[in-house]
């Protein structure tokens, strides 16, 4: 039996670049590009200090074009490389979009089975920051429509740390969104984590009366929400579902057999949603489980507002949370 | 502000006419007064409030008939009084201004981004309860309209089922449209009987018990009081089945779905005969926790009112073992049928005096029957015996009732 490792303490940032990092230390095929990923250190600092340690060859600024290093990753990775893309933002990554959809996730496909793409895309999602409505959307929904492609949304340091190396054992393409309001948040691991599993949900907060569902952001609201309503008695359980494609399915229902009511929290917006797509899967599923119609806290159907006071307004928030649980139980 | 419905208390039961408010506006109010009295099919029932709270308005006049689900008064509940929620009338939702800030010019209107959520309203006549709670009402053939609802806007959840399933036989019967329905209680009966014999392997135990000394302590107990302040052997018996169960635990509880659920609390139910035929079994709540006198008071009061047809809604449904008591009618032993879903039963015979070996001298003593008729899913002989003995050893020390 060997002592358990020591614990430190470090950020989702951090977090992340040990990751990227440790990545590039464990295989040579592995290299990082995207906007501002070298000498600036990324836009949100992930990728700061890796370009004097591993050099302009593996940590690779490009132009400002997402649609062109992100086919050009998409090639290398046909090639027999494993790239890791880093896309400014959600809202940049659909200049790239084609490439995703048309190229990278229908490669093995058209091809008869002969290339695989295994590529990782990261990118940040999600408000918070005041940076207004063509920086701050929730687009992971959409790309969770894919057929092709696994969507990841890391929610904790363990999670940040972890997917990426199992990422990039995938045979295709994965991408991983990084909320950005989950950067500066602090956790504590084991020096010795490693990778961690991507495609199964997470019970994050076990409970008996409701199932509070959600994923990135919303998480940490989620559990704030879930502590509220412990006070007034409610025993809300939360999960993360980590992987949005696929959907764990087996550990939304086990749940919602258990306590019959459901709340999904999703910093999308509502119409054609990933809470939408839960929500039925749930009524197809569990319809027979349910004790009270599945409520939902999503982003209201604006652009993301600047100021703000509409920001915090615009997207789901403890209260709300809180609200839309009380009700599912005849509460409110 | 919460609602005050109209409940429903039994299959059918379409309307109920209101023929007493026993609170008015301004009264506190807590989660389990009786707060009306309601006219049914089934007769005259104290209607209980599920909120604490303050009622702010009666929105029913005495003696209308009102549709199941009429809101029947307003109640401010204990959280909005804290919160400082306004006394707000029902109003449609406020609009908000739409004129445009004076230096700007007003964009042209567009409809709202978020279409408001709407609720499709239940079809009428038709119960609105959830799906786990039809599913289970399926499995047990259990008629949603006798089912009160504490869901979302009154909706059946799956513990109104639950609850529903514990129900006494004497409520699970159908009721004529028209005034109290012996024949449908005897349906009632048949259902739940037959059920019970069809699915419930019991067995039956039986044990006489020497109550001399129980007798000749309640003739103390009693000499010095007036007549309708008198322990009767039968309170003497709920208290022993009561304290006795809360250690057998396999015979306190329900049977459902192929799993038994013991019962946290001790809630008996008393079978109580209804003059013309028939037969209820309401219940006694934590009789285990309460003092004889109390035990006494509340048996004599369940009795006039359920042979007065005035049981409360609560007493209708959730009693979690039997006792009956067959002694008045002369029988010495009797052996029961278990009420599903419960899974026992507990007779006591008449107190017959018999000769009896005491000490080995033969002598005149007070002998009773107890039995026990139990579900032999959940329990065995061995475990039934050790209850039954324990039930005796109970009823003999009755100081420490």
């Amino acid at each position: 039996m060997t002592a358990p490792a020591a614990m430190i303490e470090l950020t989702y940032r951090d977090a992340m670049r040990e990751a990227i990092r440790d990545a590039l230390r464990r295989d040579k095929d592995v290299f990082l590009m995207g906007e501002d990923v070298g000498r600036y250190g990324g836009c949100y600092a992930v990728s700061k200090g890796l370009l004097a340690e591993f050099g302009p060859e593996r940590i690779r600024d490009t132009p400002l074009s997402e649609s062109g290093f992100t086919g050009a990753g998409i090639g290398a990775a046909m090639a027999g490389m494993r790239p890791i893309v880093e896309l400014m933002t959600v809202n940049f990554s659909l200049l790239a979009l084609d490439q995703v959809l048309n190229t990278a996730a229908t490669v093995r496909h058209m091809s008869g089975n002969q290339f695989g793409v295994p590529l990782v895309i990261r990118m940040a999602t999600g408000a918070g920051r005041q940076l207004a409505a063509q920086h701050s959307h929730s687009l992971e929904g959409w790309y969770a429509h894919i057929p092709g492609i696994k969507v990841l949304a890391p929610a904790t340091v363990e999670d940040a740390r972890g997917m990426l190396w199992t990422a990039l054992q995938d045979p295709d393409p994965v991408l991983i969104f990084e909320n950005v309001m989950l950067y500066n948040m602090t956790g504590k691991l084991a020096a010795d984590t490693g990778a961690v599993d991507i495609d199964k949900a997470v019970v994050r907060r076990a409970g008996r009366d409701i199932s509070l569902i959600t994923y990135g952001g919303s998480l940490w609201k989620t559990l704030e929400a879930a502590v509220a309503l412990a006070a007034e008695g409610i025993e809300a359980e939360v999960i993360d579902l980590r992987s949005l494609r696929p959907i764990d399915d087996g550990t939304i229902m086990t749940s919602v057999k258990k306590t019959r009511r459901v709340v999904i929290v999703d910093e999308g917006w509502r119409s054609g949603s990933l809470s939408a797509e839960i929500c039925t899967r749930i009524i197809e599923q569990a319809f027979w489980e349910l004790d009270a119609p599945i409520g939902r806290v999503c982003s209201e159907e604006v652009p993301i507002p600047y100021p703000r006071h509409l920001e915090i307004a615009a997207i789901p928030q403890v209260p709300k949370i809180v609200a839309a649980a009380k009700t599912a139980l005849g509460r409110a | 502000m919460v609602e005050f419905r109209m409940p429903s208390l039994g299959a059918d039961m379409e309307a109920g006419t209101l023929v007493e408010w026993l609170v008015k506006p301004g009264d506190q109010v807590k989660r389990g007064d009786v707060v009306a009295v309601v006219e049914t099919q089934k007769g005259a029932i104290e209607i209980e409030i599920f909120e604490t709270g303050r009622i702010e308005q009666i929105l029913v006049d005495l003696n209308s008939k009102v549709p199941v689900g009429t809101p029947l008064a307003r109640i401010r509940t204990e959280l909005e009084r804290k919160a400082g929620v306004a006394v707000a009338p029902v109003a449609p939702p406020a609009r908000v201004a739409e004129t445009p800030l004076p230096a700007l010019r007003a964009p042209p209107p567009s409809r709202p981004a978020t279409p408001p959520i709407i609720t499709v309203p239940g079809a009428a006549g038709r119960a609105r309860a959830s799906p786990a709670a039809r599913r289970l009402a399926e499995m047990h053939s259990v008629d949603l309209a006798t089912v009160t609802g504490s869901g979302p806007s009154g909706a059946i959840i799956r513990a109104d089922v639950e609850r529903r399933l514990v129900a006494a036989p004497a409520s699970a019967e159908t009721k004529r449209p028209t005034g109290l329905s012996l024949d449908a209680i005897r349906a009632a009966i048949a259902a739940a009987m037959a059920r019970s014999k069809r699915e419930i392997p019991h067995y039956y135990l039986e044990h006489q018990v020497d109550v001399t000394s129980s007798e000749q302590w309640l003739t103390r107990t009693n000499a010095s009081r007036p007549p309708g302040e008198r322990l009767l052997m039968a309170a003497l018996a709920a208290k022993s089945v009561a304290l006795a169960v809360r250690r057998f635990t396999l015979f306190n509880g329900f049977y459902h779905d192929g799993k038994y659920e013991p019962a946290p609390a001790v809630h008996l139910g008393i079978a109580i005969a209804i003059r013309g035929g028939g037969l209820a079994a309401p219940a006694l709540h934590d009789v285990d926790r309460m003092p004889l006198d109390e035990l006494m008071g509340r048996m004599r009061d369940l009795v006039q009112r359920t042979r007065a047809g005035r049981i409360r809604s609560s007493e209708m449904s959730d009693s979690t073992i039997t006792v009956s008591s067959l002694g008045e009618r002369g029988v010495e032993a009797l052996h029961g049928v278990i009420y599903p879903p419960q899974v026992a039963l507990i007779g006591f015979g008449k107190v017959v005096a018999r000769p009896w070996l005491v000490d080995g001298a033969i002598g005149p003593r007070s002998i009773v029957t107890i039995t026990l008729a139990a579900d032999h899913r959940v329990s065995d002989g061995h475990a039934g015996a050790l209850f039954l003995a324990e039930i005796g050893k109970l009823l003999q020390e009755p100081e420490k009732l």
